[in-house]
């Protein structure tokens, strides 16, 4: 846990961006930013949706061209020549490697193809293996990321992918890698190595721009932290005497309300598992004679590295999969089939993992996506014909009451942000008053403040008496929101525990596949 | 450096006016090989305005042409919208105009305002059978529905022509594979008399607006749009996916056996297996044309009848081949395709600065 900041200033520059600004229309998304990294450091990069994180890296790697200011890298001598911008061929052969948030993979073909693709010539039939080969496992030896290299990449898990595309990175041989929320997908004991990696990576002169919200791990891993405002840099300061609530005010420009959690006294089951199985054995995501209570007035997490079966469980609760034995009940009613509009009918609320593919449709109107699940119903059709007046009043009082940034009820959805567009299906969701609630990494890629709001939202749920089952694979959401919390690892369910006293190592651990009574 | 900045909502007068100028800039890239076979450009253009609407006589045939090409056009916009690649309207015409002279050639007696309904509920449900068959198969068995509606057109097709070499061939027609014609009772009342333009028209337009209205105001208009753009999220929301294709395929596919009608009991009289000249394929031009909205298929239709009804009479009086007409409209096709990207993004012209 030793910050990077013990040798920086002997070890020569890599990365100079000076007064970069860019303008779209008349937003100014960076401000005049200068931006020096030098071998061998890790800095962090704050900031929230919308800071100018995203556009300066854009422009770094050749995406955008910037209006003013110059970007200038070492080349293999260590003299400091400008990068032409607008190309992203120029960036790369000039040693800038970056791992997205969503991964850039091929998903049909294998790891090690993924890894090779585009360093050898199109025309030689098949990717020369030896050679390749040999780096690949010595990158890997070195590094700590195994991962199999000889299956397709769709049927690896997200942290395995994650591993795939920084040895992609690495095995270009770049000079500063840029990690874009790289933790976001892992357990804490794959996120330590990863650490591990990155400082190791550093130690050997490699520089390394990392990009998180994660305030922990930057003050942990990183050396230094510049935090970005509304395009402007506010702050570029050693990560040493820095603490979580300074840099949280830094990214936001307030003082963050602390969360409250009121006390809650859990009710009936709402929803129960006996034994349940989800998904063929053949499946990697499915479930395997689960037992699980969800109570009204709870809030029960779900932890677990995604492709474990929280997938399964999600599907069966959603309604879009049925249990392939065992008794599953929502209120003591026994789930059928596979049911979507059955579930809408006994009041689940299901704000799915991906909202632009399963929460919302891009092109209908924010009021149309309000009323998706309910349109059937008496207050939205009369004979057939939708009540066009009464449907925009609620979703103009929904977008009031929800606080969604948008022109208007008449607006598509896809013009909105990512938060405002989970604070609809949010408001579709609860404004039904729902009995049980699923939500399944309902702030993944959303930004501090929309997701406090989810968090305040999901919490007046369960204190108005629902049923709350919270997926997730952000351990902070997990033990922030839950009273107890499950474990799932391939397929396998551990059974919920109070998450008071529980200790995030131990989650960890029984996340990684080790028994909870072994773990502890 | 342009960029393109997605829009949050289309103006309507947006539409419009990309849609009339690709009409325009079709006109424009027509002059170019025009002017190449030394044709004065801007006569053959006058004239073949004049031959589409420079008179009542060419403009009611201009709207004669028009009227199956709207029946088409709708049954390709409604599918399309749902993201079912309807191919078939040409089968499912000729299915239409097939169940017309069964039911309306002698079969059934009665007088006029039972025999036209019945026609057209008759021929309206030909066309949907045949397109329902292949959307089950979509959706039970994830068959391809281009290639099965596709090849049902030839099916189809050949069905017709055995048809009228047998059963349904007409014994005082000397000979020429043709049906008998359809009864008086059954025929669609002529609009205006010594013309050829006939109640059809008033059919299709009224089927425009109803499509219309279906579609923007009612539960499963909603629904199938829903399904049409993102199925996943649809079928996440509840919504009953294999309904809402179900009846698109009956919609579409209806729609046309509706043309199918429309030309036989409106126009010809009786059905021969030259009754399309590919109505169906160009429904698919008029429903591009028209952005999928129904009500622009109207305004399409009368384009692209336009355009074949003024080249005929233009190749007529200067001998420019009437091949001109299939340039224009594959011309038009490819306008509305690029103005489609003025529509859907704002164009923003920016400096390149230095990096």
């Amino acid at each position: 846990m030793h910050p990077d900041a013990s040798h920086p200033d002997p070890r020569r520059l890599v990365l100079s961006l000076k007064g970069i600004t860019k303008r779209f229309g008349p937003l100014t998304a960076n401000d005049a930013i200068d931006l020096d990294v030098r071998a061998g450091e890790i800095v962090a990069l704050l900031g929230e949706n919308g800071a100018g994180k995203t556009t300066l890296m854009s422009i770094l790697f050749g995406h955008y061209i910037a209006d003013e200011g110059s970007v200038s890298i070492a080349d293999s001598e260590g003299r400091m020549a400008p990068l032409p911008g607008g190309s992203a061929q120029a960036a790369l052969a000039a040693g800038i490697g970056m791992v997205h948030q969503h991964f850039a993979l091929a998903e049909n073909l294998t790891g090690f193809e993924n890894i090779v693709l585009g360093t050898q010539s199109l025309w030689s039939l098949r990717p020369r293996g030896r050679g390749a080969r040999g780096k690949i496992a010595r990158l890997m030896d070195e590094s700590g990321l195994t991962v199999d290299l000889d299956v397709p990449v769709a049927r690896l898990s997200v942290g395995e992918q994650q591993r795939i595309e920084i040895l992609k990175a690495l095995y270009r041989d770049v000079r500063v890698l840029i990690l874009d929320e790289p933790t976001a997908v892992l357990t804490p004991q794959e996120a330590d190595s990863l650490a591990a990696t990155v400082r190791s990576l550093a130690a050997k002169g490699l520089a390394v721009i990392f990009i998180s919200h994660k305030l922990h791990e930057v003050l942990a891993l990183c050396g230094r932290v510049v935090v970005l405002r509304g395009g402007a840099k506010v702050a570029d300061r050693p990560t040493l005497g820095a603490d979580r609530a300074t840099l949280a005010e830094l990214m936001v420009g307030r003082a963050i309300p602390a969360r409250e959690r009121p006390p809650s006294t859990p009710g009936a089951p709402v929803l129960s598992l006996r034994r349940v199985s989800v998904g063929a054995p053949s499946q990697r995501d499915r479930l395997e004679s689960a037992d699980l209570d969800v109570r009204a007035g709870e809030i029960v997490g779900i932890a677990g590295v995604s492709g474990n079966g929280q997938g399964a469980l999600a599907a069966l609760v959603a309604g879009l999969a049925a249990a392939r034995a065992g008794e599953a009940t929502i209120d003591g009613r026994r789930l059928a089939g596979a049911d979507p509009a059955g579930r809408v009918a006994a009041h689940v609320g299901r704000i799915p993992e991906d909202r632009h593919r399963d929460g919302t449709i891009g092109s209908l109107s924010v009021a149309e996506n309000f009323v998706l699940e309910t349109i059937a119903a008496p207050e939205n059709q009369r004979a057939g014909l939708i009540r066009r007046a009464a449907i925009r009043a609620r979703a103009a009082a929904a977008i009031q009451a929800y606080d969604v940034r948008c022109p208007g009820p008449d607006a598509a959805i896809r013009a909105l942000s990512g938060g405002n567009m989970q604070k609809v299906v949010l408001a579709r969701v609860l404004e039904r008053e729902p009995k049980l609630v699923l939500a399944h990494q309902p702030t993944r890629g959303l930004d501090i403040g929309a997701t406090t709001d989810v968090h305040r939202r999901l919490i007046a749920a369960r204190g108005r008496g629902a049923a709350v089952l919270l997926i997730s694979e952000d351990l902070d959401e997990l033990f922030a929101l839950s009273d107890r919390i499950a474990v799932v690892h391939a397929g396998h369910l551990s059974p919920a525990l109070d998450a008071v006293g529980l200790d995030v190592r131990t989650v960890g651990l029984m996340m990684a596949g080790h028994g909870a009574g072994e773990a502890a | 450096m342009i960029r393109f900045v997605p829009r949050a909502r289309t103006p309507v007068w947006l539409s419009v006016a990309v849609s009339i100028g690709a009409g325009l800039a079709a006109l424009a890239l027509t002059a170019i090989p025009l002017a190449l076979t030394g044709a004065p450009v801007f006569t053959a253009f006058a004239l073949m305005a004049q031959g589409a609407a420079g008179n009542g006589f060419a403009l009611a045939e201009t709207l004669t042409r028009a009227t199956p090409l709207i029946f088409t056009g709708l049954a390709a916009a409604v599918a399309f919208r749902a993201k079912l690649w309807n191919i078939g309207a040409e089968g499912q015409l000729y299915a239409g105009a097939l169940a017309t002279v069964a039911l309306g050639a002698g079969l059934i007696e009665a007088p006029s305002y039972v025999l036209v309904p019945l026609v057209l509920i008759g021929a309206a449900l030909a066309g949907a059978v045949l397109l329902l068959v292949p959307v089950l198969f979509k959706t039970r068995f994830g068959a391809d529905e281009v290639v099965v509606t596709l090849l049902l057109n030839f099916i189809v097709l050949l069905f017709v022509q055995m048809m009228l070499e047998g059963p349904m061939k007409d014994e005082m027609a000397l000979g020429w594979p043709q049906s008998a014609p359809v009864l008086d009772e059954a025929t669609l009342p002529k609009l205006v008399s010594g013309w050829r333009l006939h109640g059809g028209l008033v059919l299709a337009i009224l089927a425009a607006v109803a499509l219309h209205v279906f579609i923007t105001r009612t539960v499963w208009g909603f629904r199938i749009r829903a399904v049409g753009e993102n199925a996943r999220a649809a079928r996440y929301a509840g919504l009953p996916v294999g309904k809402a294709m179900a009846l698109v395929g009956l919609l579409s596919g209806g729609l046309a056996g509706l043309a199918g009608a429309s030309e036989v009991a409106g126009l010809k009289g009786y059905l021969t297996a030259d009754l399309s000249p590919g109505f169906g394929y160009a429904g698919i031009v008029v429903a591009t044309l028209a952005n999928l909205s129904p009500l622009g298929v109207i305004p399409a239709a009368l384009f692209v009848a336009g355009v074949f009804v003024g080249a005929d009479s233009m190749s007529r009086a200067i001998g420019v081949s009437n091949y001109l007409a299939d340039l224009v409209v594959a011309f038009a096709l490819l306008s509305v395709l690029v103005g489609g990207l003025l529509t859907r993004f704002r164009i923003v012209f920016v400096r390149r600065g230095t990096a």
